[in-house]
């Protein structure tokens, strides 16, 4: 569904990510795991379009998306929750929700969309009428993922779900995507808590210093000696 | 006037200096319409609205579009330059002398038991109300309201949810302009005007946007009432020509109250 190819993408002088390659198929969930600064959020920037490729090329079901612009990437099926999650703080839980649905699709279905994400997030509907910046983080999250759904997407990318959030917390919003992914719904998940993504991806991709290091089955990876060592602490 | 301001600046943080001159220029073409094809300013106000969106829009794609994540300083800069262009190819075309457009209504006093209600003035308060509650509504109810209203909030975060930012802003543009060729053409046959108005125009629709808080539109309106009213009072009870001190000592007790201003958010 989604192929990389030699992808480079930086900023300024900085190089942040060069020839990275990865693909993800129809309803998989795929997760890049690294450290910090390894380059995972400038690939998700790539791809949404955010951020001109310096060479590469990044294809959706064959069709060429760089160079197309993030509204393009947008309605061309690819929606994006964004590290620190980028909502509109002084408008309304719905109103963030009803927001993303920037898609011809994603317009249409509007209202079957948001009893979905009401339907994952009950505590949304509760909160309908907050104004987004006074949400706890956790909620904020499911804000994020619910504004990104509710553009219908083909393609739902991640970045850090779960970043400064309780662990209970972690544990629903994982529940909740693997449901998503349930419904059909591809999954690329950028995280550091590389224990809950080799959990619940299909596959993984390892990425050090802007290159891919190691890429495989989610649960062979869990296994891999390396991996253990550098980021399970084991 | 200040509505119209209160939407460049709290969709595009631009300090818009041109603001004044903008609606300087709504008034010439109020007075140009008059005298040439005989048009009443009340009735011409839409085409001022129309004319003043398009060279809003123009500004906002040709000029403002390039630096729009510059620091504030370079927006003022390039806004202040707009402004002097456009009061001096005023002055160039119109000169210098003060211009007035006679219109039948600015003469018309209604009688209303002990008061005289001046129609005119009647008439722009009336707009000027319903352009607020029309505004409003755009804002809070359309879809492409509450994209500008999102990417004020968050420029980055209207990118990523696949908005066509520089669109949105242009429209925005244009509707702050277009707000301001209104009242410029509303305001014509009151207040006499020339090329330098623009300036002092700017300044009272600043003071009036930081009294109802930066960004809020009911803000910028109530905030037009009570500088107009702190203004009539001053002229009264001191020296018409020490009115300002008024709005100005207002400005300054409200700020220090209410550093936001009285319908302003704290941004965090
Ligand atoms: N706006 C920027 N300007 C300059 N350099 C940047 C910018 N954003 C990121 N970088 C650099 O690019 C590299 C990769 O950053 P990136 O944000 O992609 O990492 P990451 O893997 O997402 O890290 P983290 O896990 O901390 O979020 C880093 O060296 C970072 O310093
Ligand atoms: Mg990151």
């Amino acid at each position: 569904m989604l192929r990389l190819e030699g992808v480079e993408a930086g900023y300024g002088d900085v190089v942040a990510v060069r020839s990275v390659s990865l693909e993800v198929r129809a309803g998989e969930i795929v997760a890049l795991i690294g450290s910090n600064g390894a380059g995972k959020t400038t690939t998700l920037r790539a791809i949404a379009g955010l951020l001109p490729l310096r060479r590469g090329s990044v294809e959706l079901e064959g069709r060429r998306l760089n160079g197309l612009g993030s509204a393009a990437v947008v309605r061309a099926g690819v929606a994006h929750v964004p590290e620190g999650r980028q909502l509109f703080p002084t408008m309304t839980v719905g109103e963030n929700l009803e927001l993303g649905a920037r898609t011809a699709e994603g317009r249409a279905y509007r209202p079957q969309t948001l009893a979905r994400v009401f339907d994952l997030f009950p505590r949304l509907a509760e909160r309908r009428a907050q104004l987004a910046g006074t949400l706890s983080g956790g909620e904020q999250q499911m804000v994020a993922i619910g504004r990104a759904l509710m553009a219908r997407p083909r393609l739902l990318m991640l970045d850090e779900p779960s970043l400064g959030l309780a662990p209970v917390v972690v544990g629903s919003i994982f529940a909740n995507l693997a449901a998503i992914n349930r419904d059909g719904l591809t999954i690329l998940l950028v995280e550091q808590n590389v224990l809950r993504a080799l959990k619940c991806s299909h596959r993984a991709y390892v990425l050090e210093n802007g290159t891919i290091t190691l890429s495989g089955a989610s649960a062979t990876l869990l296994a891999d000696e390396r991996i253990k060592r550098a980021y399970l602490g084991r | 006037m200040a509505v119209g301001l209160t939407l460049i600046f709290g969709v595009m943080r631009v300090v818009n200096f041109a603001h004044g001159d903008m609606m300087v220029w709504g008034m010439y073409l109020a007075f140009v319409l008059a005298t040439r094809a005989g048009l009443d300013p009340y009735l011409a106000f839409p085409v001022c609205a129309v004319a003043l969106f398009a060279l809003g829009v123009v500004v906002q794609r040709g000029l403002v579009d390039p630096i729009i994540e510059a620091p504030h300083e370079m927006q003022i800069l390039l806004m202040l330059g707009v402004a002097l262009v456009l009061e001096n190819t005023a002055l160039l075309i119109f000169g210098p002398e003060p211009a007035r457009v006679r219109s039948p209504l600015a003469r018309l006093a209604w009688e209303v038991g002990p008061l005289y209600v001046d129609v005119a003035r009647l008439v722009t308060f009336a707009v000027a109300v319903v352009l607020t509650l029309a505004l409003s509504l755009f804002l809070y109810r359309t879809d492409l309201g509450r994209l500008i209203r999102a990417s004020a909030d968050n420029h980055y975060g209207a990118l990523v949810i696949g908005a066509d930012v520089r669109r949105i802003y242009a429209t925005a543009f244009g509707i702050g302009a277009a707000c301001v060729g209104a009242a410029g053409a509303l305001v014509s046959p009151i207040l006499p005007f020339q090329p330098p108005t623009g300036l002092s125009l700017s300044v009272t629709s600043f003071n009036i946007v930081i009294i109802g808080g930066m960004g809020s539109l009911v803000g910028a309106f109530i905030g037009g009432l009570l500088v107009s009213v702190a203004e009539s009072l001053g002229a009264v009870f001191l020296r018409p020509s020490l009115k300002e001190l008024f709005s100005f000592s207002l400005l300054i007790v409200i700020l220090l109250f209410r550093p936001a201003g009285l319908f302003g958010k704290r941004t965090p």
